[in-house]
């Protein structure tokens, strides 16, 4: 793929960061299709897992690696594995999934349609940086103010308060000043956590 | 031999009983299963999906607890922790500069000497389980693994990634009779539980519908996200398909607490959504 003709002067293409962060050499994809086929979300997605690496593999034509980088696709791949299970070629598409969010999370570059899976996410990890393990609770409440979302699953939690499956205090870590330093250390550019 | 423990944080919470009936069978096979010091959240669907060195760090911090006990072993109940932490053991002794740094990050030192293990591995050890049944589970059961107990494949190296048996024999021991069915390791849609419920409410009631259709009397489940899916969504699954679906969705240590003749209390049952009106005993039995 060195001498592809198409190869942007302005640097190296999405492919080959994808072929460092991941060891996945997309080119190696023949497109089967048998990762569409059996991805359970294909038909919610505007490029199936196929597309997705036949974009890379346009390696900088201009835009199709910014197509990959902006797709919903990427923020809909529940890592199921069953993708990379299928692949002749044994290539791990969901860790090229995972290095194309962390790249369209650094460029600015995220599906508005993903935003309520990233709050969510983001709710996660605020959770756990606080108190070192998952406090449901708190995590319910930061997702419904990152996303709006107040009304939702209004009678769920009595519910599981009710039986016993929601705790109104945290778990915590004893050890939590390590914790926090595990976040400082691994927090990345253009991840912003407030 | 030490067999270390690690809950998770929905064994802590919203899956409870699956820790309480765990724990209760434990205690009737005589196993201990102390935790892991001070163990911390292995960083879940959230962490891989924004950043890659937290998704190995808070694993790794985990593991190097557990082998700094002198653990030989974790037993990881939830399938999704199963899988955070046998991936990040597998990429840390693939690559020793990688290990190096994470060490670094976590300022623990794992040198691999602690395996990971899942539920359905730890059942299968127990010698003779059979000898333990006092009231065989005679139903139809439509053994649900999820993705993360048997993919990706070549890390986890347990079963087969899509026609898995290790649940199913453990049943039959139990006396029920696993169906042949499609979507064994079929995606519930996960993570995505709170943030896309419409997806869930989709992909889930597939799942369900196959095991119904195919005469399962109840759908076992070895993974908290799974149940959650699959039980606590139920109203949103109901909602979409348009129809009732009264199913129950019980976790394997519950179906075997039931066939020891443990109390359906003891096991959590009363937590679940979708009530649980079969008994391990026959048809014939009284319902719990």
């Amino acid at each position: 793929m060195r001498s592809d003709p198409h190869v942007h002067a302005a640097g190296a293409a999405l492919a080959d960061l994808v072929l460092k962060k991941t060891g996945v050499d997309v080119a190696r994809c023949y497109q089967c299709g048998k990762c569409s086929a059996g991805c359970p979300l294909a038909a919610e997605m505007d490029f199936p897992p196929s597309q997705i690496m036949h974009l890379l593999q346009l390696r900088d034509l201009p835009g199709f690696a910014e197509m990959a980088l902006r797709s919903h696709t990427i923020w809909l791949c529940l890592t199921c594995e069953i993708c990379f299970c299928r692949c002749p070629m044994e290539l791990d598409i969901p860790k090229v999934m995972d290095a194309l969010r962390h790249e369209a999370l650094a460029r600015g570059m995220v599906h508005p349609k993903a935003k309520d899976i990233l709050a969510f996410h983001r709710a996660f990890l605020d959770s756990v940086r606080v108190t070192g393990r998952l406090f449901e609770m708190g995590q319910v409440v930061d997702y419904k103010l990152r996303s709006g979302h107040f009304l939702q699953d209004m009678l769920q939690a009595p519910w599981m308060f009710w039986v016993g499956k929601l705790h109104l205090l945290p778990e915590r870590v004893r050890d939590r000043r390590a914790l926090k330093r595990i976040f400082a250390r691994t927090r990345r550019a253009g991840e912003k956590r407030p | 031999m030490k067999t270390g423990f690690y809950p998770g944080c929905s064994m802590k919470g919203s899956a409870r009983e699956y820790s309480e009936s765990l724990l209760a069978v434990a205690r009737e096979l005589n196993r201990e299963l102390p935790e892991v010091p001070d163990w911390n959240c292995c960083g879940a669907t959230a962490a891989h999906n924004l950043d890659p060195d937290l998704a190995l760090a808070l694993p790794a911090r985990i593991l190097a607890a557990a082998e700094k006990d002198g653990m030989d072993e974790v037993l990881v109940p939830c399938a999704a922790c199963y899988s955070r932490l046998k991936v990040t053991r597998h990429e840390l002794l693939e690559d020793e500069q990688l290990r190096q740094r994470i060490s670094g990050l976590v300022e623990a030192d794992y040198r691999g000497s602690t395996e990971v293990l899942n539920i359905l591995e730890w059942l299968s050890r127990v010698p003779e389980l059979e000898k333990h049944v006092k009231k065989p589970f005679q139903r139809k059961v439509a053994c649900y693994y999820g993705c993360l107990l048997v993919r990706p494949a070549g890390i986890v190296k347990f079963d087969r990634p899509e026609d898995p048996q290790t649940m199913d024999l453990l049943m039959r021991k139990l006396g029920a009779e696993p169906i042949d069915w499609a979507f064994k390791t079929e995606c519930c849609g996960a993570g995505f539980s709170v943030s896309r419920t419409d997806l869930v409410a989709k992909l889930s009631g597939h799942i369900l519908e196959d095991a119904v259709s195919r005469g399962a009397e109840a759908v076992i489940v070895a993974c908290p996200m799974c149940h959650l899916n699959l039980d606590m969504r139920r109203p949103n699954i109901e909602k979409r398909a348009g129809k009732k679906i009264s199913i129950p969705v019980i976790y394997i240590t519950q179906a075997l607490g039931l066939a020891m003749g443990l109390p359906a209390k003891k096991l959590g049952l009363q937590r679940h959504k979708v009530a649980v009106k079969i008994s391990a005993a026959n048809a014939a039995a009284k319902d719990i």
